[in-house]
This record gives structure tokens, sequence and C-alpha cells, in this order.
């Protein structure tokens, strides 16, 4: 029976609470309070509730018919998270972590973000729970996100740009803890990702597992039985995390995450720690995978996505890939293109640049298996935050 | 004894707290530290704590994260910290050295490697920001194998619980963090420490160094008066950015001397 992390926030050797001082008594208290209310009927009623009639759930799973028939092999069908309010997985873990700020009485939320869409869903469930509402995003990725960078704007809350380092999701992650270390006592970190001291890993995994839960239940549905293999993308993780947990004890059912294999793995141009075979390190309160040179020192990544650009990953991801019940793999950015305008044109939706690494590998393998394979693709968020990216890469002026 | 004990036991016999300076090994630029270390010692200076510089220092104010960067764009690293302490010991035997900074480059490292090394070229205490003793079994084990003291940090957020917990498990000094934000940040709480800390002396047996937020002489005195010793990072480290080359050693042993006559007033 798989039964993690353990009591201390431990995946085996990863995880932990690798936090300052000023914030072990917060995260402790943390992890107090979401043991308290996570069995709790009421919470749980409510985190339902807001799940069904605010977000929209559950999502639907759709048979991408015309694009499997064109690569000719395994169909593919696609968890619609793109289709949530706010178009993204990210608002289940927001809402999650809004509830329970809500009821640890903090008025104050923070936050980082790296394509904007943990951003966007912060500030969506600020203005729903009237919360002040504080979003760190790397000025690099201000430039590559803009219209998300408006949304949070609309939705009240305040973006601060990050001009350190690679100016990108670590460095947010990095300016998010510093304002939690000095406004501790009023302020709630909604952490977008599955990593992180614990509890977080643990904590944003239950709120994901909505995606997996329901297609558990949805998959049966519609073909009869479970999948052949689930896939993912996994910057952080928690797209992945919240499909794959379910399946965890459902040993026929592969599962499969996708790193950013940027320019390729090669290039050391990625952000593809598992993939890569990168050191175990500490970041950001947990021990985890993670792109560092050999002083320790942590190196920038690079993906086409905001989103998956990120040197480390969630330790449960590290764990799971250990004992190897999770395959990792890495797709470049051309390959997430190539897989963005397909579904594009083929299927009538776009998809955000992160989910297109899923796809993409699912359009890979998918031809090498027999049309009687099913392959349920996590399509984690909706492109229309990527198009400006999309439409420079292909040297269009918008 | 470490030097730390018998650095503190010499200062209590006479009375005085102990000045711990602070600045970032590397910064301005390598060749800058060990003369920068001599020179904090001539000016007064009790403990020296190194900064070992880290790509996202997290616990750190805009100001030391620009002195990290600074460090690392002139090619510094943990093995470069560990051979300056080596390079400053050739001269003063003395004084106590503490690495403070960030767990990953002794990851990198690995913890047995790092207490040998530390213990051979001559580092006395280790303080790892983002190390709370939860996760700290291993790197106590190495250090305390080769008698380098685990420095722990407290915070105003600190629980008495935990206090004792640290109690039991720190050596050399505590560093209590006297405001609760990153380096260099705000101002300082007086009454706020001067609360907290019967509570810690109740547990914590060594002396109490206090730090975060001492940008002045006049703070330094006020501090001292509370506890065994002050002390001053960014304040230095602002010194450090706002020198050049050629004034650097005299300005900050100017700022040095100043804070140990006002610390030695009390």
């Amino acid at each position: 029976m798989y039964n993690y992390p353990d009591s201390t926030g431990h995946f085996g050797q990863f995880g932990g609470i690798y936090m300052a001082e000023t914030l072990i008594p917060a995260v402790e208290e943390l992890r107090m309070q979401y043991l308290r209310y996570r069995d709790d009927p009421e919470f749980k009623a409510e985190f339902a509730y807001e799940l069904n009639h605010y977000v929209g759930r559950p999502s639907p799973i759709y048979h991408a018919k015309n694009w499997s028939d064109r690569l000719g092999g395994a169909q593919i069908y696609l968890k619609r998270e793109d289709l949530n309010h706010t178009g993204a997985h990210k608002i289940n873990n927001a809402i999650g972590q809004a509830l329970l700020a809500k009821r640890m009485g903090k008025k104050r939320v923070i936050a980082e973000t790296g394509a904007g869409m943990h951003g966007v869903a912060t500030a969506t469930v600020a203005a729903r729970y009237g919360m002040e509402c504080i979003v760190y995003m790397g000025a690099e990725d201000i430039l590559r996100q803009s219209p998300n960078v408006y949304r949070m704007k609309l939705l009240g809350a305040t973006v601060v740009p990050v001009e350190s380092g690679s100016r990108t999701l670590k460095d947010a992650c990095n300016e998010a803890i510093r304002d939690w270390v000095a406004n501790v006592e009023n302020t709630f970190y909604i952490f977008g990702t599955a990593a992180g001291p614990h509890p977080y890993p643990m904590m944003v995994r239950d709120f994901q597992s909505v995606i997996g839960n329901e297609a558990k239940v949805q998959m049966p549905e519609m073909i009869g039985r479970q999948p052949d293999a689930v896939i993912a993308c996994v910057g952080g993780g928690s797209n992945a995390i919240g499909l794959f947990y379910p399946y965890i004890e459902e040993k026929n059912v592969q599962m499969i995450g996708v790193e950013a294999g940027g320019h390729g793995l090669n290039s050391g141009l990625h952000a593809a720690p598992l993939t890569s075979n990168s050191k175990v390190g500490v970041l950001h309160g947990n021990k985890v995978y993670l792109m560092q040179d050999e002083n320790g020192q942590i190196i920038e990544t690079h993906s086409i996505s905001a989103g998956l650009d990120y040197p480390g990953v969630g330790p449960e991801h590290c764990w799971l890939k250990d004992t190897g019940r999770a395959q990792y793999v890495a797709i470049t950015d051309d390959e997430a293109m190539q897989a963005f305008h397909n579904l594009c044109r083929f299927e009538g939706i776009i998809p955000a640049l992160e989910s297109s690494h899923a796809l993409a590998y699912a359009a890979k393998i998918a031809p090498t298996m027999s049309a009687d394979k099913v392959l349920l693709v996590n399509l984690s968020g909706r492109g229309d935050k990527d198009i400006n990216t999309v439409a420079r890469l292909s040297g269009i002026a918008l | 004894m470490s030097r730390i004990q018998a650095r503190f036991e010499k200062l209590k016999q006479q009375n005085r707290r102990a000045l711990i300076p602070f600045f970032t090994a590397g910064d301005p630029s390598p060749a800058f530290t060990v003369p920068l270390m001599h020179a904090l010692v001539t000016a007064g200076a009790d403990v020296i704590e190194l900064g070992v510089p880290f790509s996202d220092p997290m616990a750190d104010g805009p100001t030391i994260q620009r002195a990290s960067e600074r460090a690392l764009k002139q090619g510094m690293s943990l093995h470069g910290v560990l051979d300056l302490v080596a390079e400053f010991r050739r001269e003063d035997n003395a004084t106590p050295v503490v690495l403070m900074g960030y767990g990953n480059p002794i990851e990198a490292m690995g913890w047995e490697l790092f207490a040998g090394r530390c213990a051979k070229v001559g580092v006395d205490g280790v303080l790892t920001v983002d190390f709370p003793p939860e996760e700290s079994h291993e790197a106590f084990l190495h250090l305390q194998r080769h008698g380098i003291d685990p420095i722990f940090l407290l915070a105003p957020t600190t629980s008495e619980a935990r206090i004792q917990q640290v109690a039991k498990l720190a050596r050399g000094y505590v560093y209590y963090v006297s405001l609760k934000g990153v380096t260099g940040a705000g101002n300082i709480d007086l009454s706020a420490i001067e609360q907290k800390l019967p509570q810690l002396r109740k547990h914590i047996k060594l002396p109490i160094g206090v730090g975060f937020g001492i940008r002045d002489a006049q703070t330094a005195k006020a501090v001292a008066r509370l506890c065994d010793g002050v002390v001053v990072g960014s304040r230095i480290v602002q010194q450090i950015e706002d020198s050049n080359e050629t004034t650097v050693l005299a300005n900050v042993t100017q700022l040095v001397s100043e804070l140990r006559a006002a610390i030695d007033q009390t």
C-alpha cells in the first residue's frame, strides 16, 4: 500500500522541510491545520461545491479522434483541465488553499507564478474570498505572458516583477518566500505546485487529485476500462501528480511524466532535472532532483513554456522515478510546438505550451502502438496565454 | 576547547560582548576576502561569519543577494571559500571562523568531505540557513565527528519546545534572528528582543548572538546590552558595495571599529 509522504514529510530521501527557522513554525501550523481540515466533512463539502459550481467540474474527457486517426495508432483521450474556470488545473489547488487560509484567519495571500496560470488562479480566489493578493512573477515571464499579467491586475492582485537571478519562476519563488518570512503572521503562501516544504507537496497533490479521481470514473464510462497510460507534463509536477496519484495502485496503468527538453538534453538548455539525471539537491524547502552545477549552484533553465521553466521538480515525482512506478521523458521546444499546432488544426483546441509537451509525447508513441491502446493525456491548460509566444516564434507580429 | 568557546569565555572574563561581523566570501573579489578578514580582526571582530555565496539566497535581502551575485560572478565556490579560510589561518590561528550559507553547495560537496575539509582548514562553526534541526541529522553527525560546531538560528516565531530542541543540538553559540524578515530588512525591535531573551536563556546555556537589522553603532550598543554577541551583516556588505578597491579595507575597518567602540561602552 502506497503511503507517502511519511509523517515528517519525506518520500524516501526526498521532500522534507528545508526552511529558515522563522518559517518553520508557519509550515508546522499549516501542516496541523491541513491535517485537521482535510477530512473535515464541512471543508470537503465546501471544496467540492466550489469545484463543481465555480470551476465547472468535473472536467470532461474528450476523445481526440481526428488526431489519433492521423497518427495511426493508439487512441488519445484528453482530460480537459483547460475547460476549468481560469483555464488550467491550477484553480483546483488555489481554491483548496484559499479555503484553508480562510479557516486560518489569513487575510493576505501571496503566490509565485511562472506562466501566470497559478497567479491568475490565486488572484481569482482572492477576489472570490475577499483577500489581499500579491503575486511574484519573474520579469522575463512577465514579458512572455503579458495577457496573464493584465488578468491578474483586473482581478485586483498586485503583480510584483522579480528582477533577481534568471528572472523566472525560481526567482519568483525566492521572492515570495522573502515576503512570507517578513509577513508570516497575516499571510498565507498559496504555493502553486506539488513541491516546497512539507505539507505543500502532499496538500497540493491532494487538492489536484480530483483530476485523477474523476478520470478513474470517466474512463470506464467511456471505454469500459482504464487507459493503458496516463501522460502529463512536469514542471514542478502538480497537474501530473493530480492525475497520477489516484492511479498509483492501478499497476496496469503506465504513468509517464513529460519534462521540458528545451533545445535538447545535450544542449544544456532545458528544464528536465529527472530525465537529464540531475543530482539530488535542496531548494525551496525540499530535497529533490535539481539542476545545478558541480558547486551546488542552481543553473538557469530553458523552456519555451514559462510554466515548466524550473530547475527542480516535486519530491513525489523524484520518488516515483526512483521506485520505477512512473517513467519520465523529455520533449523539446520544437516537438511541443508541433503538437500545439496539430491540436489547434485537427481538434480545434488551443493547448497551453506546457500541456503541449505531454501531447507531443503521446503523439510520439501513439503510432508505435496498436489502435486498441488508449493514452489519457492531461490537457492541463488552455493556450490563449501563449499566442504571443507562438506568433513570435512563427515570425508573426500581432 | 574550541576556538568559539575559548573566545566567548575570554570575553566573559572581560565582561565584554562579542562583535560578529559577516560578509560574503569573494565580494568584492576573492583577492579581498583574506585581507578583509584580517581587517575585521584588527578592527575588533571576535568571530567572523563568512558567507558562502549561493545562487538562490532566499533568506537574504537585496544587499546580500547582490554580494552573492558579485562573488559567484568572480567564480567563488564552497571549495574556494575553504581555501580562503586556510589562507587566513596561516596568520590567524585564534579568531573563530563560522561559515554561513545555504545547504545545497554543501550537499553537492557531501557533508563528510565538507566537515573533514572544515576541520583541516580551520573552520570552527557552520550555519546552514535552510537546514533546520529536523533535516540536520546527517550534517550534525559529520560536523560533530570533526569537531565543527553546528550553529543554529532561532527566530521570534520559534516556540519554546523548539528552543529546547535546538538547545540540545547547538554548539558554539546560538544566533537569534531579531526580526521577522530577510537580512538587512526593517528596524530592530529592542523591546521584543528583551522580552524573548529570558525564554531563550531558560534553555540555551550557550552564548546568544543577536543579528538582523543592526545598522549602526547605536543599535549595536543597545543590542549588546541584552545578549552575548552582536552580529552585523548587511551593513558591512553595504559598506563593501559602496567602496572601491582602494577604499574598501579602510572603510570596513572604520565601520567595524565604530561598532566595537559602541559595544564596549556597555
